[in-house]
């Protein structure tokens, strides 16, 4: 057991030092902005199809694909409230579309049993906004939950994973705390940790740098990267903090009005000219979407009679 | 125009009750029929059973305790004029195990363990520990639902049958320990009095159905609450309102199908 | 703390028991011998009045059995009481008699059983026999009628 653990650990770390090794590849440059497919030479370990989905009489996706390649950080932007959680939600099997379909390593997720959902999830996880971590356990015991479930691993080994995966995030010293006793952007690290516990193929990201003083975030944008690096993730980054995403992401998609608007690597978008895109870009307060929300004229309502 | 208005309304209070009922059946059915877990459910159901029983054991002794005094008081008032104060036992211990002792604790245990279990759930879900669940590959009816369902299941006649014989015991202390009945006679009219089959069986029969009520409603009542600070509140507040309306109407149905 | 929540649970679960015990031995007195030891025996009456299942039926006051069931003999329309009886007192002879009584002036109805002779052509009453000697409950109306007519003739 000692023997193979090592060997594994032995794996990581020249996994991460091939990747470092690479990492300065080119990223293929390619006609921003049109409806062709990308043309990626890594192969894509999620697709989504043509996908729609409402929520009662509300549209919330009309028709969106898009490819997440294998081991590349890719974020989802978007102003708030277009749904991006609702997305990885689609993508997690935990929603089902109206249409279209979400392809995990070539499996149509939503047509699985459930038994073979859950085994496609094992190979995922996800970070949620909350950190979502299990109040009534302490840190070591959240990071271990999915570890004693799912492997058959002995506890002596799974205290050494844990305390693993804990360092790693900064928080081998919290194993023992309660959640209600972090802070906001230490339990998002925790949760991190029990993430990547069970070492998946895939991790989601929900909004992980909202609400974060800038040190917290600036110690989030690094794990992230470094752990797609290290363990070769496939990262998927839903995020509305443009300078923090397109830091870290190898590929973006920027969703608004229920589609897709562009799409590109962080250096295309920088340089793109589409109106709507600048705005959401540079944050500025009015352009191709409204500072109003829509209303009758101003000054006939003002002015105008009470009925 | 208003008649049709009335009338859709009452077809979607109708349709929201049917589905309610569907959601609630298809989330127990989810977390009872399972292949059990011996060695991964224990200690959650262990767990389950300090937060629902253990934690709710002072507050029901200590209302048997009251409730069998204040009985034994009333009862003796009035059967002493009759000269018939030797049927106190009967008549504390009848009333305790027949009616207040199922139902009193299940109205207890809606306030103390129902309520409880909603908030708990509905805060789970508003902070998605539920989703986090179903994303890391578990079913949160299994790892959550189940054992607090059965927690409920067991501790409910458990506490039932502590409240009936503190209840008891507080009668014999007003009855004979303050008003000076009869050790003996107290004791032997009771006994006489009270049945194995139609008395105590009856009443856990009453506590175990009010358990699976109590706590199917709780549990339903998080499990499906709006995940917000104000849904919750509304969920908590269903649970104790539903539990008890639940509890009292199911008490009246048994009663007439064993006494009746 | 997992090993006193174990710990607590653990006495819970004991205290339960306990109150199970404490109700059933101290508050309902069971025999736990219960159906097995039991045999019954069956009466026809022109009116039990207010007896009722689970009426005991006594012997000078002594509690012998319980009323089980009470049906009404669909051919001849008279009431049909069935008896559960105690085994430890299964030496009734067939002569043996039994009538609704009161108890008190107020006080619930029950079953007197008064044991008959016992002689060699008489036998010992066995499980689901009858009882032919029956005395039917005193109704208020009718003895109230039979004085009136009695004080009327004289």
């Amino acid at each position: 057991m000692q023997l193979s653990w090592d060997e594994r650990e032995w794996n990581h770390s020249s996994r991460a030092t091939l990747q470092k090794s690479d990492a300065n590849f080119k990223i293929p440059v390619q006609d921003f902005q049109t409806d062709s497919d990308m043309s990626q030479e890594q192969t894509a370990l999620v697709e989504v199809n043509n996908l729609r989905f409402s929520r009662g009489s509300r549209v919330i996706y009309d028709d969106i694909s898009l490819k997440i390649p294998k081991g590349k950080v890719t974020a989802i932007m978007g102003p708030s409230g277009i749904g991006k959680t609702t997305l990885l939600k689609l993508i997690g099997g935990q929603l089902t579309p109206d249409k279209g379909e979400v392809l995990f390593d070539g499996q149509n997720i939503h047509k699985l049993s459930r038994n073979a959902l859950f085994e496609a999830r094992k190979r995922m996880s996800m970070l949620f906004q909350s950190g979502a971590l299990f109040t009534d356990m302490n840190v070591f015991d959240n990071v271990a939950f999915a570890l004693r479930e799912h492997s058959e691993l002995p506890e002596a080994i799974i205290r050494r994973i844990v305390l693993m995966k804990l360092q790693a995030v900064g928080l081998r010293g919290a194993a023992q705390l309660m959640p209600s006793e972090l802070s906001g952007g230490m339990q998002r690290r925790a949760a991190l940790a029990r993430a990547i516990a069970l070492e998946p193929e895939m991790v989601l990201y929900d909004e992980p740098f909202t609400g974060q003083d800038p040190i917290s975030m600036g110690v989030l944008v690094k794990l992230i990267k470094d752990l797609s690096d290290a363990l070769s993730l496939t990262s998927v980054v839903v995020s509305h903090d443009v300078s923090e995403v397109l830091s870290i992401a190898d590929y973006v998609y920027v969703i608004a009005e229920q589609r897709i608007i562009a799409h590109g690597t962080p250096q295309q978008l920088r340089q793109s000219d589409n109106p709507q895109l600048r705005q959401f870009i540079d944050g500025e307060p009015d352009g191709p979407v409204p500072f109003h929300f829509p209303a009758d004229a101003y000054k006939e309502e003002l002015l105008g009679a009470h009925d | 125009m208003h008649m049709i208005d009335s009338i859709t309304a009452l077809g979607a209070r109708a349709i929201n009750l049917v589905r309610g009922m569907g959601q609630a059946g298809i989330m127990l059915w989810g977390a009872l029929v399972q292949v059990p877990r011996v060695k991964k459910g224990t200690p959650l159901l262990i767990k389950q059973i300090y937060v629902v029983g253990v934690q709710s054991m002072i507050i029901v002794v200590v209302s048997g305790l009251f409730i069998g005094m204040v009985l034994a008081l009333q009862g003796y008032t009035i059967l002493v004029d009759f000269g018939t104060e030797q049927s106190l036992g009967p008549l504390v211990a009848l009333s305790l195990l027949r009616e207040l002792g199922p139902v009193v604790t299940a109205l207890l245990f809606a306030g103390r363990a129902g309520s409880a279990l909603t908030a708990e759930l509905g805060l789970m879900k508003s902070t998605e520990q539920l989703s986090s669940l179903e994303m890391m590959a578990v079913d949160p009816l299994r790892q959550v639902i189940a054992p607090r369902f059965w927690a409920g299941l067991i501790s409910m006649p458990l506490l039932s049958l502590m409240f009936v014989a503190v209840g008891v015991y507080g009668g014999y202390l007003v009855g004979v320990s303050w008003k000076g009945i009869d050790d003996g006679a107290f004791w032997s009219i009771l006994q006489a009095a009270v049945e194995w089959r139609q008395d105590i069986v009856n009443c856990l029969i009453k506590s175990v159905v009010f358990a699976w009520v109590v706590t199917w409603i709780s549990l339903y009542r998080g499990y499906h609450s709006t995940p917000n600070p104000e849904g919750i509140s509304r969920a908590t507040t269903q649970t104790v309102v539903q539990s008890s309306l639940a509890v009292l109407a199911l008490d009246f149905l048994l009663t007439a199908l064993m006494f009746g | 703390m997992t090993k006193k929540i174990e710990l607590l649970v653990g006495l819970f679960l004991l205290a339960g028991l306990l109150a199970f015990l404490a109700l059933v031995y101290k508050v309902a007195n069971v025999d736990v011998s219960t159906s097995s030891d039991t045999y019954t025996l069956r009466a026809e009456f022109t009116n039990i009045g207010g007896l009722k299942v689970r009426s005991p039926v006594k012997v000078g006051g002594v509690v012998v059995g319980r009323v089980s069931a009470i049906s009404l003999d669909p051919e001849k329309l008279e009431p049909v009481v069935t008896m559960t009886m105690d085994k430890q007192y299964d030496k009734f002879p067939e002569t043996s008699s039994v009538s609704v009584l009161t108890s008190g002036l107020l006080g619930e109805q029950y079953l007197g059983l008064t044991p008959g002779f016992m002689d060699d052509g008489i036998s010992i009453l066995k499980d689901g026999d009858r009882i032919d000697d029956t005395h039917s409950a005193m109704v208020l109306e009718d003895l109230i009628g039979q004085f009136l007519y009695s004080s009327k003739d004289k």
